[in-house]
């Protein structure tokens, strides 16, 4: 959805909605979406799990300017990210970074379904048993049990 | 004298508790069938002390008697008559008692209507239930008393969160407590089955109307919640991926997925082993999610507690429970015989895959929430899972899911034809493909994946319908006799059928929200004009006004349609006495095509007002579809069978539901 809403962001100008302020957005559209979906991306150090693009707390405000400078003085996207990252840590990140630290959390849910699968396909029954003709005597219990 | 009389109730209830989880264990052990029976008047007892101490709570707020600890922190004498009751379960001792209250009632309601369960197996489940009730009672009775008195009683309190004062979110805790706490049966029955060693279709049959009342309410308390968070906190999302609601969708996962399995065990006699171990984990998730949301953990707008006192405790309890039933699971579940063999093509197939999916969804949710807490834990760094990480792990998992549903009822149990299954789907895919086509054709601008998503759940929403349709026979007989089909159908496959239409009613919802979202920020002065989605808005001025406990900037804004005027909206400023803060209040008008949300922001110095207009698209079916799945799952709940016990019993049984 996270792409899908990038994606939409580049293509229409719609922009999911904020807690950006009217002398804030920068005159340059290409520049404005830019520093949108870069604030997305980047959490409100101070909120639970907000982005600067949603927040309104001062701080959100502050990076929210910040990132603009930067796009403004021609930093790349990753430029800015990376500026950020220096000043906060990875903590900054809404989408943590792939590496040594984290490798377990990008991967765990996908081994996780590989091991959920084989162990399926190992441990399921082996074929149902094949169909058998009635042995003498079931078929004599079934017709007492089908007289009654 | 109250607060003493319920203090006193709550120990009380405390040793009935510890009774009811001693006696009719031993009594089940020994076979003393008169010590089994304890349990039921035991089980009424304690709900009867506890609801009795819970009222006395509440009465402590309508009449704000400051010299209790808790009143005075969370209350205050001018606040409306509903927030002063609401305002209970608004903190950490009243939430803490709202949940054994619940637990109670849940324990009470079994003693009540599992009248058709064996001695044995009913005495287990009221002990297990007793016991939680137990660890939890001590836990407030230690660190979480709502009860203790100030020795200099404060003039007037201190009030309760502005933002929390909200019908919905009054009403959002007890639906989600409900929820939680409503799998502490499913886990009591799950252990009460792992000592008696036996597991089989009549148990899987007591066991899913609990979860399935357990997941009605967790589905509603998300609903509300999101939905509160969509029009309260002023900017129209609803879903954050924030740890405290991951606290609460991971048990609705697993309760997802347990109603699911539940369903083998009851028709086939298989996947048992399974099934009892997702009830045990279905409410440890539950437990984790009191934890997280409880202990401190975490900080965010729903942490009230930061006490760490308290979450060592509960963190003791956690282990306790967890730790003991996984242990007894380990020890006992391979005494379970296993069931009915199926082939990989069929119905059972497709819940296993159901559950395989649900259960590396839910597995997701939980590394997503837990990881950053066990890094800093053990590393000291501290980094952010927010919702990129999820779109990028739960949403590749719950896709295919969501792809495979509308065939998985169309199966035949035990083995299956998957090419008759598929064939049967034609109607549902062909909408599914003319939308992709239509919506790309339409948004050649557009997001490219999001017309997908609309394919994706129309092909829920037609599936769920053509399943009804082949079920009465719709196309091939009469209307009236198709009619009688659907009538004579039970009643939990049409709620199974209304549940799939309401997730893809939700799934609709979502990605039209996502994609096609639009928003305009600017300063508005009176009379200034703004257009957004084919709609004018006019900003009319403000007003002051004054509410019962605050006073507000009241903005009025009008909307054109086509030279029309079509709807009037208020956005508030609002200033809450005492404390002095404010909240904003939105203006929303719900049209066919989406939610118009107008947000008055800050008074410029030139005078006039920020102004934040969004235009959200069909974003009501998000809520409309949660409806849907609780009216589904109402009535699937309303099936004759579940009211119905073994059959051994039927006559006796037929009058006791058993819900």
């Amino acid at each position: 959805m996270h792409r899908l809403c990038a994606i939409s962001l580049l293509l229409l100008w719609l922009t999911p909605a904020l807690a950006v302020e009217p002398d804030e957005i920068l005159s340059d559209p290409g520049l404005e979406s830019r520093a949108r979906s870069l604030s997305a991306g980047l959490r409100c150090l101070v909120c639970q799990n907000q982005s600067i693009d949603e927040s309104d707390a001062p701080l959100a405000r502050d990076l929210r300017l910040l990132i603009r400078e930067r796009l403004k003085a021609g930093d790349s996207d990753e430029k800015v990210k990376s500026y950020l990252v220096s000043r906060y840590g990875d903590f900054v990140l809404l989408k943590p970074p792939l590496n040594l630290k984290t490798l377990l959390l990008w991967v765990s849910p996908f081994l996780l379904l590989l091991a959920g699968t084989v162990f399926i396909i190992w441990r399921r029954p082996s074929k149902p048993p094949p169909l058998r003709a009635l042995t003498k005597e079931e078929e004599q219990r079934l017709r007492d049990l089908t007289r009654q | 004298m109250i607060a003493e009389l319920a203090h006193f109730l709550l120990i009380l209830s405390f040793a009935t508790a510890l009774f009811q989880f001693a006696v009719p264990l031993i009594g089940a052990q020994s076979g003393d069938a008169d010590l089994m029976r304890a349990a039921v008047p035991a089980a009424f007892a304690q709900f009867l002390q506890i609801a009795l101490a819970f009222g006395l709570l509440v009465w402590l707020y309508l009449v704000s008697d400051f010299s209790v600890v808790n009143v005075a922190a969370n209350s205050h004498s001018q606040k409306p008559l509903l927030y002063k009751i609401t305002g209970v379960w608004g903190n950490h001792e009243g939430s803490m008692l709202l949940w054994v209250l619940v637990l109670s009632l849940f324990g009470a309601l079994v003693a009540r209507f599992g009248t058709n369960l064996p001695l044995t197996l009913k005495a287990r489940v009221l002990s297990i239930q007793a016991l939680i009730g137990a660890c939890f009672l001590l836990f407030i009775l230690l660190v979480s008393n709502p009860f203790l008195r100030i020795p200099n009683p404060p003039v007037e309190g201190n009030g309760l969160n502005p933002v929390l004062q909200d019908p919905a979110l009054a009403i959002h805790p007890p639906f989600l407590y409900s929820g939680y706490v409503g799998l502490s049966v499913a886990f009591s029955f799950a252990c009460a089955a792992l000592i008696e060693g036996r597991v089989d279709a009549a148990w899987a049959r007591w066991v899913r109307p609990w979860t399935l009342a357990a997941w009605m309410f967790l589905t509603s308390g998300i609903a509300l919640g999101s939905w509160w968070a969509y029009y309260e906190l002023g900017w129209g999302g609803f879903w954050f991926w924030d740890p405290v609601e991951n606290a609460s969708l991971m048990p609705w996962l697993a309760a997802t997925a347990l109603l699911h399995s539940a369903i083998v065990v009851e028709k086939r006699d298989a996947l048992k082993v399974w099934t009892v171990l997702l009830s045990i984990l279905a409410f440890s998730l539950s437990l984790i999610g009191t934890f997280l949301v409880r202990s401190g953990v975490l900080t965010s707008v729903h942490a009230f507690a930061i006490d760490p006192a308290r979450g060592i405790f509960i963190l003791i309890i956690l282990c306790a429970l967890i730790g003991g039933s996984l242990v007894l699971y380990a020890w006992r579940a391979p005494a379970l015989k296993p069931g009915g063999v199926f082939s990989a093509m069929s119905r059972e197939g497709a819940l296993v895959v159901n559950n395989l999916l649900l259960a590396c969804c839910t597995a997701t949710v939980f590394i997503g929430t837990l990881y950053p807490l066990v890094l800093e834990a053990v590393t000291g760094q501290k980094i952010s899972v927010g919702a990129p990480f999820y779109h990028l792990t739960f949403v590749p998992m719950i896709v295919p899911l969501l792809l495979l549903l509308p065939v998985g009822p169309m199966l035949s149990w035990k083995r299956a034809d998957v090419r008759g299954a598929i064939e049967r789907l034609w109607a549902a895919a062909l909408i599914a493909a003319i939308a992709i086509v239509l919506l790309t054709a339409l948004n050649r601008r557009g997001p490219w994946l999001a017309p997908f998503g609309i394919a994706l759940g129309l092909w829920l929403m037609a599936g769920s319908i053509a399943e009804l349709i082949e079920r009465t026979g719709f196309a091939k007989l009469s209307l009236a006799a198709s009619v009688s089909r659907m009538r004579r159908s039970p009643r939990s496959s049409l709620g199974m059928s209304a549940a799939h239409l309401g997730l893809g009613l939700m799934i609709v919802g979502i990605v039209a929200v996502t994609s096609w979202r639009q928003e305009v920020i600017l300063s508005m002065q009176p009379d200034d004009r703004a257009a957004i989605a084919g709609y004018t808005v006019r900003f009319a001025g403000e007003v002051p006004r004054t509410g019962p406990n605050y006073t507000a900037e009241s903005g009025r804004f009008t909307v054109d349609a086509n030279g029309l005027e079509v709807a009037t909206l208020v956005s508030e400023r609002r200033l809450f006495q005492p404390g002095g803060q404010t909240t904003t209040e939105a203006g929303i008008k719900p049209f066919l095509s989406g939610d118009l949300y107008i947000v008055m922001g800050d008074a410029l110095p030139a005078g006039g007002r920020v102004v934040r207009i969004y235009f959200n698209p069909l974003v009501s079916l998000i809520w409309l579809g949660a409806a849907v799945m609780f009216a589904g799952g109402a009535l699937s709940l309303s099936d004759r069978r579940f009211r119905i016990g073994v059959p051994l019993r039927r006559p006796a049984a037929a009058a006791s539901p058993a819900e």
